[in-house]
């Protein structure tokens, strides 16, 4: 009885107060403050702007906004997502889910370009900026012409690819009743092997066999080029290319243009937005703090924005720095 | 005071010998291992020296002696450290209450710096009356708290395909656990009156992803919360100052960050983070949405690759956390076989609801090696399944919602790393 008593006592005293009316507190929100923060797009349109944008205008923006991390077709770059591509994947191995082959909705496309994007520079796009970037990811995706023009009137015309694609959580039916059976104590299997290791890969952070010491160099004379060493150094770039352009053309991508590296300082290339780590360090890249900086980037000036984790091998970081000398 | 000391003395030199007798010789010979202790015989320096006064760091770190406690991130996961996730040393804490400095933190453009004055909340849609309210606004509403853990849906989300990352921090640390106080969402949408068509909410940050989820009304008004306070302190940047949201038991991404816009809806919004991320792609390619709950799960967090046996032989606690987002945890079972045979460990307090649970496990080590694991079941009679069987289920094209048992091989030196099992 008294024990009935405590626990109701109890819940009383633990309960969340009940509030018959409003308290009054707050104010209203004005039409143009709801105008200004609500902006979300839902499947069936509702919430989009007036306005309108075709493909080709849609690839300019594409190409100026978001191609340093999406690609120049939006086939992505190194860890940034491809918007575009990824047909028929999604029951593979490792599926490529892109607009195209997994977003269900136009609308996400449209309200995550409009609120988000770009990366760095979120919430300034014009309605009819975004209208031409949505239209460009629809046609990197084969799903319109480059004729095409997307507004508000012909949105819900577009259907897409994997809207079928998708069921709500079954857990409920599909595991709980496995999952909720009685737990076996006692001799539950016969036998138990090892299948797998973690340290096969090595991919732990800080697990990782020590870097390679880089081997200084001996030299202090300008080096002779060495033709087998560069075409050695064009390969080993490739690791590099998602972030940084050299040669003719080359411009500013995530990473800055690397034409002329070698001998420059470091935070040198103008209208590149370098980490204040970069910017304020007093380097010089001769072959030396390439070296060092190229073995183990984070390491060698923490708080850079290289997100490369380094080549471990001497004669990678050798081939890298000729083919660097050889677009002076 | 001066006469208690004797008393004192001679109690715990009684203590001592009571202990002694039950211990191995070996452990309590000073002399075999080379004589008297000079961290006893000598006098040292913090005995004689003062240390720091107060205020030496007015608010606080931990000692320098513990700087490996720290988050730590896997720089080959994202493409950028500004959208990204880092992990929570657990293998390094116990109790459950995550301590805010490294409790792990995922952004999807950075953390930003928003001052209370500067914050405002928008309670807009279908309400009876669109709202605006400044953080002192909020502070004057009826309080409400919780202790809940906040789990990303991609917790060991990259062990689906396999054993890869050693280490609990990185296999599990995707989680915190703290006591959080605001005001209940109920309350807030009390004020504003939602009107019948009000099925969902839409709630949304106020950072460059503005990133935004739709819940339904019914998680809303049951126990979501917007919090101000977690652990007692102002959440931290990384974790929303001034104002983030509470969704018990569901899965991180809903737990918006820096929140400033709640939007009563009739449908879902289906924005990018819950269409074309957070849903889970079966094997057959079709995807499951609205994948919500975390279910029970748990891991042994020691020992394990990054917290080694380092005693020898004997006396061994096994500990670990466990944790559902449908309740209570009522019972977690260890092996030492890889799932052959089980002991159900100690919780060190009644499981709460949408809480983690601290488990121990008294083990006297023999020195072999040994399969870890740990199974959580809760309340409601869910066992915490292996990898395989949801494998078996669902493939391994999902990122989110692994769930599945860990298995660290703990090796006779006492060394561990992770792995799996048949």
């Amino acid at each position: 009885m008294s024990k009935c008593l405590d626990a109701i006592l109890l819940s009383a005293l633990l309960a969340t107060p009940v509030l018959a009316d409003p308290l009054g507190l707050g104010r209203d929100a004005l039409p143009e403050e709801i105008a200004a923060w609500d902006v979300d797009v839902m499947p069936d349109g509702t919430g989009l702007p007036e306005g309108s944008g075709d493909v080709m205008t849609g690839e300019e923006v594409f190409l100026e906004k978001c191609a340093a991390c999406h690609g120049d077709f939006a086939e992505g770059l190194g860890n940034w997502p491809p918007l575009a591509g990824g047909e028929d994947t999604l029951d593979r191995k490792d599926p490529v889910k892109t607009v195209g082959s997994y977003w269900p909705h136009l609308s996400t496309v449209w309200d995550y370009v409009n609120r988000s994007m770009p990366f760095g520079q979120a919430q300034l796009l014009t309605p009819d900026e975004t209208y031409a970037i949505t239209a460009y990811i629809l046609y990197s995706n084969y799903l319109v012409e480059e004729d095409f023009v997307l507004s508000r009137e012909n949105f819900s015309e577009i259907a897409m690819p994997n809207a079928e694609g998708f069921i709500i959580d079954d857990r409920s039916d599909a595991e709980y009743p496995l999952f909720t059976v009685e737990a076996c104590m006692q001799d539950c299997k016969e036998s138990v092997e090892i299948t797998m290791h973690a340290s096969v890969i090595d991919v732990t952070p800080g697990e990782a066999a020590d870097e390679e010491e880089a081997s200084p160099a001996s030299n202090e004379e300008e080096p002779a080029v060495d033709p087998e060493l560069v075409a050695a150094g064009e390969k080993q770039f490739n690791k590099c290319k998602a972030c940084h352009m050299v040669g003719e053309d080359a411009q500013n991508r995530v990473g800055p243009v690397l034409n002329g590296i070698i001998g420059r300082a470091a935070g040198a290339v103008d209208d590149y937005t370098y980490s204040s780590a970069m910017a304020e360090a007093e380097i010089i890249w001769d072959d030396e703090e390439l070296r060092a900086f190229l073995g183990d980037p984070k390491g060698f000036l923490p708080g850079n924005k290289m997100s490369f984790p380094g080549l471990k091998a001497s004669e990678d970081i050798d081939a890298i720095i000729a083919y660097l000398r050889a677009h002076p | 005071m001066s006469k208690s000391v004797p008393t004192s003395r001679r109690g715990i030199l009684r203590a001592g010998l009571a202990a002694g007798a039950l211990l191995p010789a070996a452990s309590l010979s000073a002399r075999a291992q080379g004589g008297p202790d000079p961290l006893i015989t000598e006098v040292q320096d913090w005995a004689s020296y003062t240390g720091e006064g107060v205020d030496e760091t007015p608010y606080g770190l931990p000692i320098h002696f513990e700087a490996d406690v720290i988050r730590r991130n896997v720089p080959w996961l994202t493409a950028d450290p500004i959208s990204s996730i880092n992990f929570t040393p657990i293998h390094a804490l116990d109790g459950t209450i995550t301590p805010a400095g490294c409790a792990f933190e995922r952004h999807h453009s950075g953390a930003i710096e928003l001052a209370k004055p500067d914050y405002r909340l928008m309670i807009n849609g279908l309400v009876d009356r669109p709202l605006v309210f400044t953080y002192a606004d909020l502070e004057r509403f009826p309080r409400h708290s919780g202790v809940y853990f906040c789990e990303c849906a991609a917790n060991s989300g990259m062990e689906w395909a396999g054993a890869q990352l050693n280490g609990s921090q990185y296999t599990h640390g995707m989680i915190h656990n703290m006591e959080y106080v605001g005001v209940s969402l109920k309350t807030l949408l009390d004020e504003a009156g939602i009107q019948p068509e009000g099925k969902w909410l839409y709630v949304e940050g106020a950072d460059a992803s503005s990133n935004g989820r739709s819940i339904p009304l019914e998680k809303a008004l049951d126990d979501c919360m917007i919090a101000f306070k977690a652990n007692g302190e102002a959440l931290r940047k990384e974790h929303g100052y001034p104002v983030r949201l509470i969704v018990p038991g569901w899965e991180g991404n809903l737990w918006v960050k820096w929140l400033r816009r709640i939007e009563v809806t009739s449908g879902p919004v289906e924005s990018r983070e819950e269409t074309s991320k957070y849903t889970d792609t079966l094997d057959n390619g079709i995807s499951r949405k609205w994948t919500w709950v975390m279910d029970a799960k748990s891991v042994v967090t020691a020992p394990s690759p990054q917290s080694p046996i380092q005693h020898g032989k004997g006396p061994l606690v096994i500990t670990g956390l466990a944790w559902s987002g449908r309740g209570v945890i009522t019972r977690v079972d260890v092996s030492t076989d890889g799932g052959k045979n089980w002991q159900t460990a100690r919780l060190a307090a009644p499981g709460q609801r949408m809480a983690m649970t601290r488990f121990w496990l008294e083990h006297d080590w023999n020195g072999e090696e040994m399969l870890l694991q740990s199974r959580a079941i809760d309340e409601t009679g869910y066992v915490q399944p292996t990898k395989e069987a949801l494998r078996d289920i669902r493939g391994e094209n999902s990122v989110y919602h692994n769930n599945g048992i860990q298995t660290w091989w703990v090796r006779e030196d006492g060394s561990a790393e992770n792995v799996e099992v048949s």
